[in-house]
């Protein structure tokens, strides 16, 4: 077992970041803590600060206001963290790539480790790329 | 003795959803101003959809905002429309309120249960929650999408909600009305909530004119308007239904309008469904071979108020020009009403009051002098000015004598 398992074998805490986004994935996300998905009961936590956090949730375009942001987010997070793009946004740019304030997808920005496709993706996908990204070996 | 503070609140902050940043300066725990900075969340979709064409700048509009989805299209169908005189048939009509209605349901029960999570009462929050699913498990029969349906085109609708997907459909809503009544009996009666929410971020009529605000907001004051009624379109006039207001204009009256909304949202939606079951099937959508040019207006009654599409058509195949209002644009500025005088624990439930939206919001604006009627320029304009000024002195070949 490397570190990085070591550190991600137990509770996954998770900070959620909403870059210039159109709310849904933010709602998706805030729905899989709500009773029907529960994803609280896999001791995953949304916290208030990225300084708790295992995971970095980012959704959304990133426009050029939240660029810097990101980054300056990216820094203060302890490692290792994992980053999981979220929604078709998160992973491309989506149908806001074109727009005058677009400042690249997350991954031209921070590392990221995992994408979650879909516009919104639903809540099982959100979990199912958690889980994956979890149990990665 | 009281110590000035500020305290800010974002720009990502775990109680919100969207980045915002607010600035309350308190002295000692009274909040004395406010002050809110937007632009993180702007996507420049207007200057988009002049890019795109009429058929794709719906997939863009409805993503403008994830919760309410459907009211930018909705209004942006009514402003194309308007430009090429289309009259839509009557089962578009029906099958356009029933989504916009299942919305209004979906819309007003999250914010329920925010407002329920920002007042540390989260079962409120899980429980509102738990009765949303359903609704977003209706939309994916009938659109396909939990959220985003891409339901709208001009003239009509893509999908039809087909005669067997009715009895489902019937059957949620006579569900919905009892766990209406179970979460209304509890919220209006539970004294937490009365304490926490009544008599805190008031309103007064006055206000509400003073800064234009629309929707729940300004129904929760006494003033009665409502987009579906004052300027009718899809089925709204074809059906039964009244306006809800309150007269206290606080939290608590927010919350009233928007519970009892969404009793009238269900009875719409049962009345659109009866109606839909006594037409032919598949009558949904006219052919539409161009649009001419002119210029249209179309609005909806988002459940946040109204909004607001301005299209210009130059006759080609994208917009020329197309602006969005959306509600939450003059509801986040009666912060500056509600906010100021209060203790910061009941700030943050008088800043989700009025169900803010900042993805809506997020539009370019220019600022106009109130007393000359000049435009107010930014850095880069004022730059841009001086640019232009020195390449038309360069040219005229003008000297420093």
């Amino acid at each position: 077992m490397g570190f990085k398992d070591y550190c991600f074998r137990k509770s996954l805490w998770v900070f959620h970041f909403g870059g210039a986004s159109c709310n849904n994935c933010d709602i998706e996300i805030l729905d899989c803590l709500t009773p029907r998905h529960d994803l609280e009961r896999f001791g995953i936590l949304l916290v208030g600060s990225i300084r708790h956090a295992d995971v970095l949730l980012v959704n959304g375009s990133i426009n050029r206001r939240d660029k810097d942001r990101l980054l300056e987010l990216y820094h203060q997070a302890p490692k290792p963290l994992l980053v999981v793009a979220i929604g078709a946004c998160g992973c491309t740019g989506g149908i806001f790539a074109e727009g005058y304030t677009f400042a690249g997808p997350v991954d031209k920005i921070i590392p990221v480790d995992a994408y979650i496709p879909g516009c919104p993706p639903t809540p099982e996908a959100i979990i199912a790329g958690i889980v994956k990204l979890a149990g990665k070996k | 003795m009281s110590r000035k503070t500020l305290i800010p609140i974002g720009p990502y902050h775990p109680l919100q959803e969207e980045p915002e940043l607010f600035k309350l300066y308190c002295d000692g725990e009274i909040v004395t101003d406010i002050k809110w900075e937007t632009g993180y969340n702007h996507r420049g979709i207007e200057k988009l959809s002049e890019s795109k064409s009429y058929d794709q700048v719906f997939f863009l509009v409805e993503r403008i905002c994830g919760i309410c989805s459907t009211s930018h299209p909705f209004a942006f169908a009514n402003a194309v429309e308007e430009i090429a005189g289309i009259e839509i048939t009557d089962r578009t009509k029906y099958i356009r309120s029933i989504i916009g209605e299942l919305e209004r349901i979906h819309s007003h029960l999250l914010w329920v249960g925010l407002a329920g999570h920002f007042l540390g009462y989260n079962t409120v929050f899980m429980w509102a929650w738990k009765y949303r699913e359903p609704v977003l498990d209706l939309f994916e029969m009938i659109t396909g999408n939990r959220n985003s349906y891409a339901m709208f085109k001009v003239g009509g609708v893509r999908r039809d909600i087909e005669n067997s997907n009715i009895p489902a459909i019937r059957k949620e809503m006579s569900v919905m009305r009892k766990k209406l009544d179970l979460l209304t009996g509890a919220v209006m009666d539970d004294p937490v909530i009365h304490a926490r929410t009544k008599g805190v971020g008031i309103l007064t009529r006055q206000d509400i004119l003073d800064y234009g605000a629309v929707g729940p907001t300004a129904r929760a004051s006494g003033v009665d308007i409502d987009v579906r009624r004052d300027d009718p379109y899809a089925a709204y006039p074809l059906v039964n239904w009244k306006v809800i207001t309150a007269r206290a204009g606080d939290v608590f009256a927010k919350l009233e309008v928007r519970l009892l909304e969404m009793y009238e949202s269900v009875s719409i939606i049962e009345q659109c469904i009866d109606a839909l079951e006594k037409m032919k099937e598949g009558d949904i959508a006219l052919k539409i071979n161009e649009i001419p040019a002119g210029i249209g207006t179309g609005r909806a009654e988002a459940p946040r108020g109204e909004v607001f599409h301005f299209v210009v058509s130059d006759g080609s195949n994208s917009p020329a020009r197309h602006k969005i209002r959306a509600p939450s644009y003059t509801n986040i500025a009666t912060f500056k009403k509600s906010c100021i005088g209060q203790t910061i624990a009941d700030a943050t439930i008088s800043l989700a009051a009025v169900d803010p939206c900042y993805c809506c919001t997020e539009r370019m604006a220019a600022v106009y002098d109130n007393s000359s009627g000049k435009k107010i320029l930014n850095a880069n304009e004022l730059i841009e000015l001086s640019m232009k000024r020195t390449a038309e002195l360069r040219k005229s070949g003008a000297r420093h004598e």
